[in-house]
């Protein structure tokens, strides 16, 4: 069971060497001359003024624990797909409850305008 | 001598058969960024009625490989309020997950080669289609390191849009798959393509195919769904403070993430090696390999179209898009599904 | 064979523990987290228990920590800077409960690993781990479980709208 991810394994060992071969190498490589100015972050030509650290829309925090609820509903979902044929109509009848409360929620959410972008 | 080189050769092969194919993949994929990047600019040339690149090497081929030279050669500024170690991490971050990805795609049927059966992908895994979700979620933390790492307001905002926009059409992509899993009953890539050996799912499934693409479009950060770089608002987004290879290692992130895209497309609806019609005109052993080849190139060239055609899309529609068009219509077509499987 | 993976990888996973708890930044912490989420990925895998390894991936690293990150990013990160170096200053009573702790689950721990057989381990099913024997169980065995899983997540879709929503209503 454990054969099928050699390659993945010997993959990944030579993607690490790639992406720190390439991190390395552009740091070893090239001029340096290093400035204050140079070293101030991008502001358009600005020198910076406010923290870049500011409060974000809480937007983001709803849309990040939605996608946490989503997810662990698909990775339920993957099973059940998988092993359909053999389900037949109770697998469906199953499903067909747990979409549907979850289905409830969607449509809260999507009431309340927790899905809007304002 | 040489008996204790065959021995160990013939009690390794496995490991060695593995890593030759792993490297040649590795490579392939490497030097087909740059091909990728040729094709986009002369191609957005056509489209935009001017020439593109045409002066470096025939047809302009030797311009992407001028550029990549150049860029390894450019200074690496780092960001005086920057924290050094994520501000190196991010990059190595979105280059290695995209190659790992990789991995689990099979682009070809098994042939033989000395004996031993060889199946032209790096590794056949059982659970092939989650192994591949799984790990190109993990890219996601390339884009929001550099955007924490970088230290400057442009960075943070392109990170955290770039990464709630990444996050909202990675539902979509994993529901509109779980159509083809229910069609097919297996999450092993090379069985879900043998399954389509007759029919491609793409005829069974048209909804979860068109699903699929957009939030894939979405997901490799494509245009229209380009917010993270919409150039004007945000200066790039979460690359603003990057310079020289760890810039241009994004970009080889992004695009080994449409050719990954593409091949997964492939997989999944187009039949993957499977010729149809055209089967009597396949060679062996090398053929399967050039039809799944010919397949991503044309959702490649999909692609290019797609950014040269339409503009931009505001941050609000795309994520209501995302949330009350595409999710809802991923539910429901998995529910159809699974209605006419159980017919 | 298994040994060889697993020593390294288990090694790594407790070194970036410590780093979770030793780190300045939020970000490192949260950083070496998701690398210790992994390294258990991967002791799932050694396991043979696939699908659970997959899972590990998708939701731990992929979906919580994200929550993580927008957290970190969302909330002024000078300030929590500040109120990890507050929490460093002694809390006599807190420090003695956790002592306490702490040396119950070494004491457990022990226990456990003197009574622990170390022989070959237990031989297991050609399907042990695979999706197809997990969806077995969990849709024939542990339906009742399964759909009060969904009200569960319908719960805690609720209470997120709730706390998100309240000021701007």
């Amino acid at each position: 069971m454990l054969e099928q991810y050699t390659g993945a394994f010997l993959m990944l060992i030579i993607a690490i060497g790639i992406a720190v071969g390439m991190v390395v190498a552009t740091s070893i490589l090239g001029p340096k001359h290093r400035f204050a100015d140079k070293a101030e972050p991008f502001e358009c030509g600005e020198s910076q003024i406010v923290s870049p650290h500011q409060r974000f829309s809480v937007k983001f925090y709803l849309v990040a624990v939605l996608f946490i609820l989503f997810d662990i509903e698909a990775v339920f979902l993957f099973p059940w797909a998988v092993l359909y044929k053999r389900l037949g109509v109770f697998g469906f009848v199953e499903m067909f409850l747990f979409l549907i409360i979850l289905g409830v929620g969607l449509l809260y959410v999507w009431r309340r305008g927790g899905l809007d972008w304002e | 001598m040489i008996d204790t080189v065959t021995q160990f050769l013939s009690d390794n092969l496995v490991l060695i058969v593995g890593a030759v194919k792993a490297a040649i993949i590795a490579v392939a994929l490497l030097s087909s960024v740059p091909l990728l990047v040729w094709l986009e600019r002369r191609l957005m040339g056509r489209f935009q009625v001017r020439l593109g690149p045409n002066r470096v090497g025939p047809f302009g081929l030797a311009q992407p490989f001028a550029d990549a030279v150049k860029l390894l050669f450019k200074e690496s500024i780092v960001q005086g309020s920057a924290d050094k170690f994520l501000f190196f991490l991010a990059p190595a971050v979105v280059v290695f997950t995209a190659i790992v990805t990789f991995s689990a795609i099979p682009f070809g049927a098994s042939f033989t080669l000395f004996g031993q059966e060889i199946g032209p992908h790096v590794a056949n895994i059982n659970v092939g289609l989650l192994f591949v979700f799984a790990i190109s979620s993990m890219g996601i933390y390339g884009i929001v390191l550099a955007g924490l790492a970088s230290n400057n307001k442009y960075s943070l905002m392109g990170g955290l849009r770039s990464s709630a926009q990444m996050i909202s059409y990675e539902l979509t992509l994993g529901l509109a798959a779980l159509g083809v899993i229910i069609v097919s009953g297996s999450l092993n890539l090379v069985e879900i393509v043998e399954d389509q050996a007759v029919v491609p799912n793409i005829i069974l499934q048209p909804l979860a195919f068109i699903l699929f693409f957009t939030a894939g479009v979405a997901e490799t950060n494509r245009a229209p769904f380009d917010l993270p770089e919409a150039e004007q608002e945000l200066v790039a987004g979460f690359h603003t403070e990057y310079t020289g290879m760890k810039f241009a290692m994004f970009f080889m992130g992004e695009y080994i993430n449409m050719i990954t895209m593409s091949a997964m497309v492939t997989v999944l609806f187009l039949g993957g090696w499977n010729a149809y019609f055209f089967e009597f005109l396949v060679p062996p052993v090398i053929g399967p390999i050039i039809v799944f080849a010919a397949k991503v190139f044309l959702l490649l060239c999909v692609f290019i179209w797609l950014r040269s055609t339409f503009p931009r899309i505001r941050y609000d529609r795309l994520m209501t898009f995302g949330w009350k068009v595409m999710l809802p219509l991923a539910v429901l077509n998995l529910m159809v599904a699974g209605f006419f499987k159980v017919l | 064979m298994e040994l060889f993976f697993f020593i390294p990888i288990a090694l790594l996973s407790v070194l970036l523990a410590f780093g979770v708890v030793f780190n300045k930044s939020p970000i490192g912490s949260a950083v070496s987290l998701i690398g210790m989420m992994l390294c258990l990925a991967g002791v799932f895998v050694i396991q043979s228990a696939h699908f659970l390894a997959i899972l590990q991936v998708l939701i731990y690293a992929g979906a919580i920590m994200v929550l993580f990150m927008f957290v970190i990013m969302l909330l002024n990160l000078k300030t929590a800077e500040d109120t990890v170096w507050k929490a460093r200053e002694h809390n006599t009573l807190l420090s003695v409960l956790t002592g306490f702790l702490v040396l119950g689950l070494v004491y457990k721990l022990v226990e456990i690993a003197t009574d622990a057989n170390f022989g070959p381990g237990m031989p297991v099913a050609e399907n042990f781990g695979t999706t197809e024997m997990v969806g077995a169980k969990l849709f024939t065995d542990y339906v009742l479980p399964f759909e009060v899983a969904s009200i569960l997540l319908l719960v805690a879709m609720i209470g997120a709208l709730v706390l998100a929503k309240t000021k701007t209503d």
